[in-house]
């Protein structure tokens, strides 16, 4: 009998797991943004003096990781397991991460819905009471996904309208059944929607039903309502999506205008010319942990809930003509 | 007037593919495709001989320009060799074009590294 299930998708945890340190990296673009003061490291150059962008990549999640553990004051070696996971084919920025940090590691995948999907395998290891301390980090790269998911730099290609900037960097997080510090209450897990959406470079309109799916059904299990956070916040709809999936929770009659937000939208300036604002597993993860945690510790928000949102094509299946299935998972976070 | 008219015919192709980024789903790729094509058939019906009198360099240079020395290179080697012209006229006309987009971009790639944007 699943005791810690509500509804259909929400998990509630017994004993919430605590955030126990978290850490953001960004590369020059992010840092010049509106939310640029508030990372942990901001780096002069996304190549960060490696052969490579992967290499890049991988680094910059090794280094986040080994910072937020340093926070926590835990050493790596109380550290029970690793959660990871990135967009780059067969993740190879996290199990290349993994190697370096030797921890044992769990390898997710949820596209740019990684960190919220980290969230939920580490707190259920620990509510669960199979682990003291977990790490949960994500990373992405603009130059490796252009070269992945679109074309390689080389081309010179122009960017359509619609498209969205994958984010340069990595955010990394220790969760702790111990200690003091945010609280990972609530989780609800997606479910895949496909509404027919083919077009890769805009992203944001597929992922807007599963936002919305995901939202109004945390609210259905939870018996929550949009006044009970400070602040609702998706991980990269962007402009477009953002306005989609608002009207598809209003015709629900949950109004969420008033805390509902995008990570995409926040984390460059309309001048920084990204045309629909920013998108990549680091996305959600820097945005929450550099601004949105470091608010909640300061009391300008109590209560958010985090959707992450993941388009889970490939490029294959992009080329075979196939549509975009997306995905959201969702977690509350509280501070008191 | 020459170089005004190949400034007008260049810009405006260049136009047409902007038009097709920005308004529509086509892809580089699809852009690129579409235009190599569109001259290769322009080429065909005689018609892009027209424009290049018009444009010069501003109709031979871009992508539709490539598309119609393939079909006169092919024209002008089945006249001259018979069938087989079908399978080395396009070749033969744009080597150099080719030729040189291949040197030049490995050395390109060789002196340089790509720009972030």
């Amino acid at each position: 009998m699943s005791i810690k299930k509500l509804g259909e998708q929400t998990l509630k945890y017994k004993k919430p797991p605590i955030i126990n340190s978290y850490y953001s990296i960004v590369g020059p673009k992010e840092g010049k943004g509106p939310l640029g003061k508030y990372f942990d490291m901001v780096l002069d150059d996304d190549l960060i003096g490696q052969k490579s962008w992967e290499k890049a990549e991988r680094k910059m999640m090794f280094d986040a990781s080994i910072n937020a553990i340093k926070k926590s004051k835990f050493k790596v070696t109380d550290i029970d397991f690793f959660i990871a996971g990135d967009l780059l084919n067969q993740i190879i920025s996290s199990s290349f991460a993994a190697k370096d940090l030797q921890i044992p590691f769990l390898g997710i995948y949820g596209a740019c819905s990684t960190f919220c999907q980290g969230l939920i395998f580490g707190s259920v290891l620990i509510d669960g009471g199979f682990a003291n301390n977990v790490l949960v980090a994500t990373s992405s790269h603009f130059c490796t996904a252009e070269r992945q998911y679109r074309y390689p730099l080389e081309l010179g290609n122009q960017r359509p309208p619609t498209s969205q900037w994958t984010v340069t960097g990595s955010g990394a997080v220790v969760l702790s059944n111990s200690g003091k510090g945010l609280k990972v209450t609530y989780s609800t897990l997606g479910k895949i929607l496909d509404f027919g959406l083919k077009d890769p470079n805009d992203m944001g309109s597929a992922m807007a039903p599963a936002a919305a799916h995901t939202i109004i059904q945390h609210f259905k299990d939870t018996g929550f309502t949009p006044k009970d956070y400070d602040l609702i916040v998706t991980g990269d709809l962007g402009v477009i999506g953002k306005d989609i999936a608002s009207e598809i929770i209003s015709n629900q009659e949950y109004d969420i205008s008033n805390v509902f937000s995008d990570c995409g939208t926040m984390i460059f300036t309309p001048s920084q010319d990204t045309h629909s604002g920013g998108s990549g597993c680091a996305c959600s993860a820097v945005v929450s942990c550099g601004y949105i945690f470091r608010e909640m510790e300061k009391g300008i928000f109590t209560r958010v809930l985090i959707v992450a949102t993941g388009a889970m094509l490939s490029k294959a299946s992009y080329l075979q003509g196939e549509s975009i299935p997306c995905i959201a998972n969702a977690v509350t976070i509280e501070s008191k | 007037m020459d170089y005004l008219m190949a400034f007008v015919v260049g810009g405006l192709i260049c136009v047409i593919g902007q038009i097709l980024m920005d308004s529509t789903k086509l892809t580089p790729a699809h852009v690129l495709v579409l235009f190599v094509t569109s001259g290769a058939i322009l080429s065909g019906l005689g018609i892009y001989n027209k424009l290049i009198s018009i444009g010069g360099a501003g109709a031979t240079i871009p992508l539709p320009g490539f598309g119609h020395s393939l079909v006169q290179g092919t024209i002008q080697d089945i006249k001259q060799i018979g069938i087989l012209g079908v399978f080395t006229g396009g070749l033969k006309a744009t080597a150099a074009g080719i030729s040189s987009a291949v040197l030049f971009g490995y050395i390109m790639a060789l002196l340089f590294n790509p720009s972030r944007k």
